[in-house]
């Protein structure tokens, strides 16, 4: 085989971007809808790391992955649901209740996981995008698990459907004010208990690609903080649905250039180029932001940034 | 399909019933006094099919001795906690004999510890106990670098591309000695071969694991080991990409089916009950207990189908010398990866060498560094 | 057992105000944390767990002897800091979950400084010298780590939650990049670690307990920042920006500077804590410096109402559920994350409880609410 050198980086880059950007997406994705409508869970680490687990579980007893990405999607949405119902509550801060949520499901999920980490659960497919192609290093790289192309697609449809159909008005209507979500007739509080749990469930999916795809096994490291960080994409992303995906890929790629340099050779700072996505988000984030402290497309109703 | 010999211990808990654990609570005080209580500290969980399992395996050894209490404890971090963990089975429980396994449980903390209570004994795994430290504390260690060695052998051998992967933590001395070890062991059968290794940068980064190993088959290596807490992630990624893997900690066959050559496997149980039938008949306990494959402290795993006739003969040849203690791995001249001799022409680091136990030197022939 | 009614609907003022006011800060939190006992029993049941026997197991290894009481403040020792790191900018108005970072900076800091002042370690004048020396270095450090998410947040609109949790993993990245290369002892052979300070700079114990003296550290700096937030014009400032930023720029406060004083202080806090762990614990900066501590304050502060004087009572009470881990795990097979279980449980029945907040009536007086 050849030696591919420089673009066997790019290729790693590339390949990176597609293999680990799901679980980023459909956390980020997840956390833009709940965000959007007025509410911030920052749990939503607990609910990918829960999600892996009972998605990785339910494929082991059941013997189907499908089956696996629904029971994730289900324990998700019932962690939203517990996030929702929670807040609102008066006086209950979201931003802790997410912080609780994140210990109680990543407890859980250990609790429930113990057994779950030797033995071999069905994977997910591979839809091999060109399986005709003679490099294998590009065949892997195109071998695509729909669950990545649903979020690719999710995304597209939320961008749509924020800004063109009812349920997007009301969800940032609800939003950017709860007076003008009960003027129009809908209860703030049950928009953003739908919002949370389907933010939830998305999340709960991300987690089951974790564990059902890629890297493709349950171990109690498996997420080792991309929930959390992932929510932090959301403001990055300025609650925009394709900016989530793009920053998702950003971060998937960011993530194999360690490993990818120092299999050319290159072996400095390799903690240094495994930080360096968040060092650039950060720098991102002051390049862009506004003195006067306002963020343009926050909604109004979300307490991080009031 | 079965679960695994973890759950049915989980399930067994349930079954037992509450009545069972009340029970065992309160009975704990009057069996104390005949039962010697052993204390086993791991770092990770105790199911991580890894680093941490291979102890509880041999901890589960030392549960099948007669007149013998074991307590274990997992996810420790080496931070104050493993000291009031110690402290708590020392002071709530009566352990006499405690099993500290992670790396940096030993300095400062298993010293401390060691100090504070002279009457129970320490026996730490992968530290360097010397003179000056306490005589109730130890250390204990496995020459894994052999089967490692091993594993070099059949990866040369079945090797198309003559270059081999290792995914590691951190570049410690451990990890490079596997690294060299494995490396030397793939030149004896052709001296061209390449060893590409990646840290990831901690003992359990399952994302990084696989995005190394996909790497390394980017780059067109085709035998791929590793050591890092948990090889799961590894082997099968490496099995999904079609490399050959060699395994690390326990056996991981099952994953592998089309190309787990053999791997390096810890047999911790040889060590747990040498020391704890020690303690029982009275005997002073060692202080410095060092072993290979010579004293069953590890393993091979089988051969996979793949692995040719030529291979296993070879593997099987020195690992005959290997058992029988005639064998030197680290044999000068070597020289490390910037081509500076680090072993001399004609001079032997034997298993024993405490100088290998304080490698920081990459062979030649490994693209990475220290 | 209180006698209480639960009124909806805003309360009517009494003489017994200010009274029941302080009897429902504690009798709310307190039955939340029976509620959440009762279902974490009630969890471990249905895993066919005696409730009972776990109950007097968490009892007896957090505060039911003298070792565990000492195990549980040990615990909570450097929550009381980072607590007070999440809680004092939390006050100003400022959610900076950035704990983690400002504390491996902190000890980073100390660890830096520490082996250079090795000299003044011979007189007991001038180990308390450097010992002081040390601890200013990782107060300050963290300080100005802190400030960084406040000032962009001033200055530049960045949000300072996300901020300061990339800025974790910065640090946490600088710190593994450090004591893996530049800052490495090479004598610190698999545990990578900096160079040790000297046995003399170590800081002891709290006389007459077995609890390093970070535990003082943390009561002294909650008690002040208690009376600094409530008995001071900077705590009264503090408060109105972080009631309505509008209104403290309309009477004239200097939003900037009391932002960034409240973040150096956090950060001082946060740093202090990442000092002692080197200072009193490791002895040097490593990977393990990172421990989740500065995680663990969010929820401390959270819990407390980010009042500093309630950081106290909750470090103590978490301190105490994870002191009582090893019983559950050694006595009942429970898993290690059955405590992250039972903290998730009482987290959220505290958190839930303050919905009732002013809602509760504990002492049915004469006057009754129509």
């Amino acid at each position: 085989m050849a030696d591919l050198g420089i673009a066997g980086v790019a290729l790693a880059l590339f390949g990176g971007a597609i293999r680990a950007s799901t679980p980023f997406l459909f956390v980020s994705l997840g956390e833009c809808l709940t965000e959007l409508s007025g509410r911030i869970n920052l749990g939503l680490e607990g609910t990918l790391v829960c999600g892996a687990m009972s998605a990785y579980g339910a494929a082991l007893l059941s013997g189907s992955p499908w089956l696996g990405v629904l029971a994730a999607a289900l324990v998700g949405a019932l962690l939203g649901a517990l996030h929702a119902g929670l807040c609102s509550l008066a006086r209950v801060n979201d931003i802790a209740v997410g912080i609780a949520l994140m210990v109680l499901g990543t407890g859980l999920a250990f609790f429930f996981g113990k057994p779950l980490i030797q033995p071999r659960a069905p994977m997910l497919p591979a839809l091999p995008l060109c399986p005709g192609c003679h490099f294998a290093p590009l065949r892997a790289a195109l071998d695509i698990n729909p669950l990545f192309l649903i979020g690719v697609a999710l995304a597209f449809v939320l961008h749509w459907g924020l800004a063109n159909t009812r349920p997007g008005l009301v969800l940032r209507t609800a939003g950017d004010s709860g007076a003008a979500a009960r003027a129009m007739g809908y209860a703030p509080l049950l928009v953003r208990l739908w919002a949370t749990m389907a933010g939830g469930a998305l999340a709960g999916i991300g987690g089951a690609f974790l564990s059902l795809y890629y890297p493709g096994s349950w171990n109690e490291g498996l997420s080792s903080g991309q929930g959390l960080i992932a929510v932090a994409l959301v403001i990055f992303a300025r609650w925009r649905p394709l900016a989530c995906l793009f920053a998702s890929l950003l971060f998937g790629a960011a993530g194999a250039l360690g490993p990818a340099l120092q299999s050319i050779g290159v072996h400095q700072g390799t903690y240094l180029f495994n930080a360096a996505p968040y060092a650039l988000t950060l720098a991102i984030m002051i390049a862009t932001a506004s003195p006067r402290g306002a963020l343009a497309g926050a909604p109004a109703e979300l307490a991080v940034t009031r | 399909m079965s679960l695994g010999p973890s759950l049915s211990r989980r399930t067994l808990l349930g079954m037992s019933g509450g009545l069972a654990a009340g029970a065992f609570v309160s009975s704990r005080r009057a069996r104390a006094a005949s039962a010697l209580e052993i204390g086993f500290l791991y770092v990770g969980a105790r199911d991580d099919y890894g680093y941490n399992q291979a102890h509880a395996e041999g901890a589960a050894a030392v549960k099948a001795m007669p007149g013998v209490k074991v307590l274990e404890e997992e996810r420790i971090p080496e931070t104050i906690d493993v000291v009031k963990s110690m402290d708590s089975m020392i002071e709530l429980d009566d352990a006499a004999l405690l099993f500290p396994t992670s790396f940096g449980y030993y300095n400062p903390f298993v010293l401390q510890e060691a100090r504070k209570y002279p009457k129970v004994q320490f026996r730490h795994c992968g530290g360097l106990w010397t003179e000056k430290d306490p005589k109730n504390a130890g250390s204990y260690f496995g020459y894994i670098d052999e089967c490692q060695y091993l594993s070099g052998i059949v990866a040369g051998h079945v090797s198309k591309s003559k270059k081999l992967g290792f995914v590691a933590a951190k570049p410690i001395p451990q990890v490079l000695r596997n690294i060299n070890a494995f490396t030397l062991g793939a030149q004896r059968v052709d001296a061209t071969i390449t060893t590409t290794v990646i840290f990831t940068g901690d003992w359990s980064l399952p994302v990084k694991e696989a995005e190394a190993t996909n790497a390394l088959a980017d780059q067109g290596i085709d035998v791929v080991t590793c050591h890092v807490d948990s090889p799961k992630v590894t082997i099968q990624t490496a099995e999904g990409r079609g490399l050959y893997t060699c395994g690390y900690h326990v056996d991981q066959a099952p994953l592998a089916p089309k190309g787990y050559l053999t791997g390096a496997e810890w047999n911790w149980a040889t060590v747990y009950r040498g020391f704890v039938a020690d303690r029982q008949a009275g005997k002073p306990l060692a202080n410095f207990v060092r072993g290979g494959l010579r004293e069953g402290i590890v393993k091979t795993s089988p051969y996979g189908a793949m692995v040719p006739a030529a291979a296993r003969a070879q593997a099987d040849a020195v690992k005959a010398k290997l058992v029988a203690g005639d064998y030197v791995i680290f044999k000068g001249p070597v020289a490390d990866n910037t081509g500076k001799e680090v072993i001399a022409a004609g001079v032997d680091h034997g298993q024993t060498d405490l100088w290998l136990e304080k490698m920081d030197w990459l062979a030649a022939g490994v693209i990475g560094k220290t | 057992m209180l006698s209480f009614t639960l009124a909806l609907g805003a309360p009517t003022p009494t003489r017994r105000r200010w009274f029941g006011r302080l009897a429902e800060a504690w009798a709310l939190p307190l039955l939340a944390l029976t509620a959440a006992l009762v279902a974490f029993g009630a969890f471990i049941a249905a895993f066919g767990v005696n409730p009972l026997a776990a109950a007097a197991l968490i009892w007896r290894g957090a505060f039911g002897t003298w070792f565990s009481l000492q195990n549980t403040l040990q615990k909570a020792a450097p929550l009381l800091l980072t607590g007070l790191a999440m809680a004092l900018p939390a006050r100003a108005g400022l959610m900076i979950i950035g704990g983690e970072g400002a504390l491996v900076i902190g000890g980073l800091a100390c660890a830096v400084i520490g082996p250079a002042l090795a000299g003044f370690a011979d007189s007991a004048g001038g180990a308390l010298m450097a010992q002081t020396l040390m601890l200013a270095c990782g107060m300050a450090a963290g300080a100005l780590w802190l400030m960084i998410p406040g000032a962009l947040r001033h200055w530049r609109g960045v949000n300072e939650t996300i901020s300061s949790l990339l800025l974790n993993t910065i640090a946490i990245a600088v710190l593994n990049q450090l004591v893996e290369g530049p800052l490495r002892d090479p004598m610190s052979l698999n545990k990578p670690s900096t160079t040790p300070l000297s046995p003399a700079l170590m800081l002891g114990h709290v006389p007459g307990l077995s609890v390093h003296v970070g535990l003082a550290f943390g009561l002294i700096l909650c008690i002040g920042a208690g009376v600094l937030m409530q008995r001071t014009s900077f705590g009264f400032a503090t408060g109105i920006n972080g009631g309505n930023p509008r209104a403290a720029q309309m009477v004239g406060i200097d939003v900037g500077r009391l932002i960034l004083i409240a973040c150096a202080l956090a950060g001082a806090c946060a740093g202090l804590a990442g000092a002692t762990e080197v200072a009193a614990v490791q002895g040097s900066a490593t990977a393990s410096l990172a421990a989740g501590y500065g995680y663990s304050g969010i929820l401390v502060a959270f819990l407390a109402r980010h009042n500093p004087f309630a950081i106290i009572p909750v470090a103590v009470l978490l301190g105490g559920i994870a002191a009582s881990d090893g019983l559950l795990q050694r006595h009942l097979d429970l898993p290690d994350a059955t405590v992250a279980v039972l903290q998730g449980f009482v987290f959220i029945a505290v958190l839930a409880a303050e919905t009732f907040s002013g809602r509760l009536r504990l002492w049915r007086g004469g006057r009754r609410d129509g």
